[in-house]
């Protein structure tokens, strides 16, 4: 489903942010990317959201290689994949329904798709009740909600989430992860990356350790320690 | 397919409508830039085009009268009337005969009996005389060489008009009011230029101001006219409401100036009039000048941050 061969990403000639990492991630696996901050998880994030290219080295995700990528079909890859956001990039001035009617908008769904799919996505991350508010009104941990809500409206088979509970206090990041977790088990695959121990403890899931930019670790029920 | 394109524009025109409302103290302060410019471009374009009328109402009475001998036969007279049409500057020659002359003199010096008595019927001593006006009065020369011909000077019984003090006074002014036409048209030409300028950097700060969202909708997957297009509808909404406002406003000042009688260096009513004759003309002009340079300059704006990577 996500497949790294050998990628290396370097900035402005300085030493590698990613040093030939690969990864290959099955459909339907949950993998959490770990690392302490600096590590190289976020520049992984943006290769893979097609926001920076790879220095040399294969990226292919749902069957699309990288490489023969046109800037004209960049925007159909990015509708393929759900993503969620540390600072959850939420339209301000949009409200909660709209935000995730966009997703769908974009990708040219009919209206009457909009009207179905959007308050039932609602409900799967319980935000029913805050349908016309406005990203200002809403707790951290609701606009994470938000973020993931739109992520999968679009029923993405990918859903990559940069350190989601990042920006959020104990009680809604574990929310957030009980989402991810459910769109899971729904079938989608799931790329998280995180440096919250905790977390990727209680999940038991296979867990890939990333320092100075290289893979030192891949196992299938992972530990962490920060 | 077509359907599918339909959508997205009707969704564009909506979303660009709605942003509008939620953003409306930024379009306020937009508008309110972009009327202000398009007021100044106006209210240039109504004064340039009257103080031009001016000039031309003063160029109009500056005219070179050949003063014709007593013994110039009707034939003479013809063969340098139509001698002189050819000259291109010349618009029309009028003959005054020696009676017009007088009943003008008369005229003229009504209330100065002295001079009156200096000439009477039974003695005329005033010539007959041909009477020229021109196009270009900066253009006089070529007339002036024409009528100093030898053979031509012999029929005159002075030099003519456009002599001496008079040439020169007519020359002054004729320079003058070239100078004022040229300094009208590239006075608008710079207003222009710069309400463009003031416009684009108006809608490139608003662009600026919320360019997370341009940004975030890039890396949803939006296509670049997606995301511009409601930008784009939203400042075409700005450039058509400062174009409304712009011309009330101009409408407005020429109404209450030309109410109050006050006398300027403006023709008020040839002002207002012009204004209600081009009224239609400056509508569509306003409007559409307001909706190329929004769209432009949203379309632009928006460019840096649609830059996929």
């Amino acid at each position: 489903m996500i497949l790294l061969d050998r990628v290396t990403k370097v900035y402005n000639r300085r030493e590698a942010a990613l040093e030939r990492v690969s990864l290959h991630v099955e459909p339907k696996e949950f993998v959490i990317i770990v690392g302490a901050s600096g590590a190289g998880k976020s520049t992984m994030f943006k290769l893979l959201t097609r926001e920076e290219k790879p220095t040399s080295g294969k990226i292919i995700v749902g069957g699309i290689d990288y490489e023969n990528l046109k800037d004209r079909d960049i925007p159909t890859l990015r509708r393929k994949i759900g993503v969620v956001f540390q600072d959850f990039k939420l339209l301000s001035n949009k409200t909660v329904y709209e935000n995730v009617a966009f997703a769908l908008e974009i990708a040219g769904a009919t209206n009457a798709e909009i009207k179905h799919t959007v308050p039932k996505v609602l409900e799967v991350v319980g935000l029913k009740d805050k349908t016309n508010s406005y990203p200002r009104q809403l707790s951290g941990g609701e606009k994470q909600r938000v973020a993931i809500a739109r992520a999968i409206v679009r029923q993405p088979k990918i859903l990559i989430a940069d350190e989601p509970t990042g920006n959020l206090d104990p009680k809604h990041a574990w929310d957030v992860i009980k989402v991810l977790e459910k769109i899971n088990r729904f079938g989608t695959t799931v790329l998280l990356t995180t440096h919250n121990q905790e977390i990727v403890n209680y999940l038991k899931r296979r867990v890939v350790t990333i320092r100075d930019g290289k893979v030192v670790s891949d196992k299938a029920i992972g530990n962490y320690k920060g | 397919m077509k359907d599918h394109k339909f959508i997205k524009l009707e969704r564009i025109v909506k979303t660009g409508a709605v942003n509008f409302i939620r953003n409306i103290w930024l379009a306020i302060a937009a508008i309110a830039m972009m009327t202000t410019t398009l007021t100044i471009l106006l209210f240039a374009v109504v004064a340039n085009a009257t103080f031009s009328n001016s000039i031309t109402d003063l160029t109009s009475r500056i005219d070179v009268s050949v003063y014709l001998k007593d013994s110039v036969t009707e034939q003479q007279r013809n063969q340098l009337r139509a001698d002189l049409k050819n000259i291109d500057n010349v618009k029309s020659i009028e003959y005054v005969t020696k009676e017009q002359a007088l009943k003008d003199f008369r005229e003229d010096h009504a209330n100065d009996p002295e001079t009156l008595s200096a000439v009477s019927e039974v003695d005329n001593t005033l010539p007959a005389s041909l009477k020229i006006k021109v196009y270009d009065p900066n253009r006089l020369q070529t007339i002036k060489d024409f009528v100093d011909k030898k053979e031509i000077q012999a029929l005159q019984s002075e030099q003519t008009s456009y002599s001496g003090e008079r040439k020169e006074a007519i020359d002054s002014i004729a320079k003058a009011t070239d100078f004022f036409r040229k300094a009208g048209i590239v006075s608008i030409i710079i207003f222009i230029i710069i309400s463009i300028l003031i416009i684009f950097n108006t809608i490139r700060m608003t662009i600026f101001n919320r360019r997370d969202e341009l940004i975030i909708m890039r890396l949803l997957g939006a296509s670049p006219w997606y995301i511009k297009g409601p930008f784009v509808v939203e400042t075409t909404m700005y450039g058509i409401m400062a174009a409304v406002v712009s011309i009330a406003i101009v409408w407005g000042l020429f109404a209450i100036a030309s109410s109050l009688e006050v006398s300027s260096l403006l023709d008020i009513d040839f002002s207002r009039n012009y204004f209600s004759r081009h009224l239609w003309l400056i509508v569509v002009a306003q409007i559409g000048a307001g909706i190329i340079i929004g769209a432009v300059s949203s379309a632009v704006a928006t460019r840096r941050y649609l830059k996929l990577k």
